[in-house]
């Protein structure tokens, strides 16, 4: 590949970082030609997707579905009330291309599937699970372990967040934290549960971080932590996460060889 | 023996909103049975019928994950902290 040079502007524009010994002009290319899918224009994905633009990461993908609803605004930030009605895609590319000419904006106006993410997920480097129900999360998981791709997992729910950072071959999945997920109707999600809206912020953010970590080559990424977040006790604890040996999908014998599309199963979901 | 248990939002509505309660026993089973003597119902959210930790919740020990230590035979000692994490979906 090409050594990309930082131009003056660029210099300018991510002076803050290129201080940072850790970062450096070395890191901030490494941002520049970093290739990121985001999948959900959410909650989560509206922190993550906001701020990856601002760092610079050079092709940022979106993938989401749906169009924005006035009651998104509580903590979809990327998102303005003058949005109401604009898929979210196109939604939040405006946003980070006014943010940071500097970057690409890919759109996916889709919802993944066993069909097609592998070959979405293909042209990127990292993926962001900002999705927001169990066959999203299982799928994107199944799909990232079957293509070695790392994974930043984020959930959020009413006042807790769970983020956790999954490199196949390096570390366990998320299958190996919750082998299986709930069966219909067990959990609430989705809309039923409510959220407090800088919740999605505190946990966005925090994958946001983990993916800049992963791109640069820094620090000790989330991997065989989960960080569970409390935001009425303020607290953060880390539990460990081992890799499971009879994990379904990256253990030795795996039992899942191609990806399943679990039932939907929130009645609420429109 | 007492052993302090984190108990997560969408299972506080059983202990009358409480993040965080006290339950007796030498084991993670006994803890179980004891939340459950005291806050009857839980314990079918976090097992299943016969009486496994459900797939999509995990039990800690501290920081350990049950599961690799000894599930539900796992035992406590003093000081210990349990914590019930489930799976959580929510990201819009
Ligand atoms: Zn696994």
């Amino acid at each position: 590949m090409k050594k990309l040079e930082l131009s003056d502007d660029q210099v300018k524009r991510y002076s803050r970082h290129i201080l940072l010994p850790e970062v450096g002009g070395k890191g901030q290319r490494k941002i520049l030609e970093g290739r990121v899918l985001v999948i959900g224009t959410g909650g989560l994905g509206a922190p993550v997707s906001f701020y990856l633009a601002a760092a610079g990461v050079g092709t940022i993908g979106l993938v989401d579905s749906d169009t924005v609803e006035v009651s998104n605004l509580q903590r979809q930030i990327i998102h303005f009330t003058h949005d109401i009605g604009k898929h979210k895609t196109d939604s939040a590319r405006e946003k980070m291309e006014a943010l940071n000419p500097d970057i690409k904006v890919v759109v996916h106006k889709t919802r993944v599937s066993s069909e097609n993410i592998l070959s979405i997920i293909a042209d990127y480097d990292v993926v962001v699970d900002g999705s927001d129900n169990f066959p999203t999360r299982y799928l994107v998981n199944d799909a990232c372990v079957l293509s070695g791709k790392p994974l930043s997992h984020g959930g959020i729910f009413r006042f807790d967040g769970q983020v956790t950072t999954i490199v196949p071959g390096k570390g366990p999945c998320y299958r190996c934290l919750f082998p299986e997920p709930p069966p219909p109707g067990l959990v609430p999600s989705c809309q039923e549960a409510g959220i407090l809206g800088v919740v999605a912020g505190t946990i966005g953010v925090a994958q946001a971080t983990e993916v800049l970590k992963l791109l640069i080559g820094i620090g000790e990424p989330l991997i065989g932590r989960l960080l569970v977040y409390n935001a009425l006790e303020m607290k953060f604890r880390t539990v460990k996460v081992p890799k499971n040996p009879q994990c379904p999908v990256c253990g030795p014998h795996p039992t899942i060889t191609e990806l399943i599309d679990y039932e939907e199963f929130c009645s609420l979901r429109s | 023996m007492g052993v302090k248990v984190r108990i997560p939002t969408p299972l506080q509505a059983l202990t009358g909103n409480n993040a965080e309660v006290v339950a007796a026993g030498g084991t993670v089973q006994e803890v179980i049975d004891s939340l459950e003597a005291q806050y009857s119902g839980l314990k079918e959210r976090i097992c299943d019928e016969a009486g496994k930790v459900r797939r999509f919740v995990n039990i800690y020990v501290n920081e350990e994950d049950i599961r690799f230590l000894q599930g539900e035979t796992t035992p406590l000692k003093d000081g210990d902290e349990i914590s019930i994490i489930p799976a959580i979906a929510g990201g819009a």
